[in-house]
């Protein structure tokens, strides 16, 4: 396969991959713990390691601002953030998405303020969960660096045309440096092409859909009630559609890399006769896979699954993997203040609802401010769901890994 | 009947450049050039907003009445005070 | 098997670069590793640590090091029973000090593991000009387990250090391999 490998943290994998996807402009603003990102890719541009247009922003909303000016414009544009860098972009994160630019970003997950916290959880980037962004969640370096060259196949696939972030866990993957296998450059290159840009029938004829003299075209006019509800349809459409791409490219992936991560939408580990499953995302779900190794040697059968798109949500994988099973554990990395539960819960024990037979889901709470989930903890929670099988619980959403 | 959601350009598109747009019609004052107190100085030009002041700075200037939105900060950085805001009578 | 270490040692000491040259080292053997620093925010001089991970197999654990097989200080003057806290039974505690390893396991009143001392800040100082410890205690650290090459350290300082600088650094890694001490 002519690969290398090489120690790379999982903020210089992203960086690596972009400095290999052809990648047009890039817009960013530093924040922990996505900084080493820009500053590699600051550093390529520097040395002359990659051609790109790198515009340094006052602000991660300008960076945003940005990549939808460049991709309307027909470059392939990139950009990173974190937390509240995140937040500070939310209103431009939906225009990037109705606009249907099909921009990528890494967000490396941390907790949104207050308390000010720079470590890991879910919660900046479940507040963007329906901004109609694809939202795939990487277990380690080796997948974000593979995602990225992936997302931007998925973005630009004419039946997608979505923006795509590729989360990975801050510090827990961002600042860990691992064996990584990188590809040749002009592997890379060929895979992911020079971004074509989409055709657009437009009064009659068909024209690419971006910002040029030749075709005037107008991104982001006012849309009221006659035709906003239209567009709000066809990103549905859309980002439905993204599930069948983010399978193929998967599959076309693993052959350039010999790397595939379950069928691209979840990564199911020793599910075939489970009767436990734990499901969750990100670096989590490894250390829940040695667990469950290590239960499994002992003779519960017990499996993981990963979900990798959080967004599309893997509908048929999960109905078909948890149908089979009697008891769910859902680990989630941040929280739903006064909801049921956690929204990798929410979704899942809403997803059950219409099988004739449900199994038990009960929700975990973990990780919080980037609280860390040692084996430990995953196994007093396996413990929990074996004590389920016996006797499931109405209903139960617990706070794991937090002071009493 | 307006198409459905499979018909509608994606993106919230537009067919046409915004040149196709006037906005002119959303005014309601409209500046009116007093040629005799206009001193061609360009003012005008400079501080529209919109674009909508016609100058090649030999002429007096024109407004684009297709495009000029009614603000009134032309007629309100005139130095000569040469512009009126004018009632529209549609 | 995964071989878990610890180091310990004060910021701009150059604990995570030790422990990422480590990593790299074993990386250039076929190894699956993982370096890390102790998350958080950093200031010269406050006690600092950093881990390291190595296994034949795809490291899949990405949690904190609670059991490490050996422990790594930098700096003498961090030495006290909190270095020894999870080390597991048989483990190796290596220490840049003067002490002798039988002084150190009885000021610190422990058993059932191994120490090996090396005095790495006079050989930092003697060859670096500055008391740089981070290079020699990766020697000492394979000296004591032998988890990686010495042959694969020195290469991989090397290549981390370009130059004369990455000489030097061999030769302290090298020295304090030779004359680190254990029991």
């Amino acid at each position: 396969m002519n690969q290398k490998v090489i120690g790379l943290s999982g903020d210089e994998a992203v960086a690596y991959a972009v400095k290999q996807c052809n990648v047009d402009v890039v817009a960013a603003y530093p924040i922990t713990p996505q900084t080493i990102i820009v500053e590699r890719i600051a550093d390529y541009v520097n040395d002359g390691e990659v051609d790109l247009e790198y515009i340094p922003v006052e602000s991660e909303h300008s960076a945003m601002s940005a990549c939808i000016g460049a991709a309307a414009a027909g470059a392939r544009a990139f950009t990173a953030t974190a937390a509240n860098g995140l937040a500070l972009m939310h209103e431009v994160v939906y225009i990037a998405s109705s606009l249907r630019l099909p921009i990528v970003m890494a967000i490396v997950n941390r907790a949104l303020s207050g308390p000010i916290c720079i470590h890991c959880d879910h919660s900046d980037t479940m507040a963007e969960r329906d901004s109609s962004w694809i939202q795939l969640y990487v277990e380690d370096a080796q997948e974000a660096y593979d995602t990225v060259i992936q997302a931007f196949r998925i973005a630009e696939d004419p039946s997608v045309l979505l923006p795509v972030m590729v989360n990975l866990d801050g510090f827990i993957v961002s600042h860990t440096l691992q064996d990584v296998s990188v590809l040749p450059d002009e592997v890379v290159s060929e895979f992911v092409g020079k971004r074509q840009v989409a055709s657009i029938d437009v009064a009659g004829k068909t024209v690419p859909m971006m910002l040029h003299p030749d075709n005037p075209l107008t991104f982001g006019p006012l849309d009221l009630f006659d035709y906003y509800f239209e567009h709000k349809r066809q990103q549905e459409e859309a980002i439905k559609a993204a599930r069948d791409v983010i399978k193929r490219v998967n599959e076309e992936y693993y052959k350039i890399s010999g790397r595939r991560y379950g069928d691209g939408m979840v990564d199911s580990y020793r599910m075939d006769d489970a009767d436990i499953a734990v499901v969750g995302l990100g670096s989590t779900m490894g250390t829940v896979k040695e667990v469950v190794d290590e239960e499994r040697s002992r003779g519960l059968k017990v499996g993981a699954i990963r979900i990798r798109s959080f967004r599309p949500f893997p509908v048929d994988q999960l109905l078909e993997e948890l149908s089979r099973v009697k008891v769910v554990g859902v680990l989630d990395r941040s929280g739903a203040y006064g909801a049921p539960g956690a929204p990798v819960y929410n979704e899942i024990r809403s997803l059950l609802y219409d099988l004739d037979k449900r199994p038990a889901v009960l929700g975990y709470i973990y990780g919080i401010g980037g609280r860390d989930m040692p084996p430990e903890l995953v196994k007093s929670v396996i413990r929990d769901l074996e004590n389920a099988l016996e006797k499931p619980p109405e209903t139960k959403v617990e706070f794991i890994g937090v002071r009493e | 009947m307006k198409k459905g959601w499979r018909e509608v350009p994606i993106g919230g598109i537009c067919w046409v450049s915004s040149t196709e747009y006037k906005t002119g019609t959303w005014k309601t004052y409209a500046p009116r050039i007093d040629y005799e107190k206009c001193t061609n100085c360009g003012f005008c030009w400079f501080y529209c907003p919109d674009g909508a002041i016609r100058w090649n700075g030999e002429e007096k200037p024109k407004v684009d009445y297709d495009y000029c939105k009614g603000c009134g900060i032309c007629a309100h950085e005139c130095p000569a005070k040469a512009i009126t805001m004018e009632l529209e009578v549609k | 098997m995964i071989f878990e270490v610890r180091w310990h040692g004060r910021g701009g000491q150059g604990c995570w670069t030790a422990s990422t040259v480590l990593a790299l080292a074993a990386l250039s053997e076929g190894k699956s590793v993982q370096s890390f620093p102790e998350f958080g925010p950093e200031r010269m001089g406050a006690p600092v640590q950093a881990f390291t991970r190595i296994s034949d197999k795809k490291i899949r654990m990405h949690c904190n090091i609670y059991r490490p097989n050996a422990v790594v200080v930098l700096d003498p003057t961090l030495l006290g029973r909190s270095v020894v806290e999870g080390l597991v039974e048989g483990g190796a505690l290596v220490v840049n000090t003067k002490s002798t390893p039988s002084q150190v396991k009885s000021s610190l009143g422990i058993h059932g593991v191994k120490v090996w001392t090396v005095d790495a800040s006079r050989i930092a100082l003697e060859v670096l000009g500055r008391e740089i410890t981070n290079t020699p205690m990766i020697g000492a650290l394979v000296k004591a387990t032998g988890v990686v090459k010495i042959d694969s350290v020195i290469s991989a300082v090397k290549e981390r250090f370009p130059g004369e600088l990455g000489e030097k650094n061999a030769t302290v890694v090298r020295r304090a391999y030779d004359e680190t001490v254990g029991e």
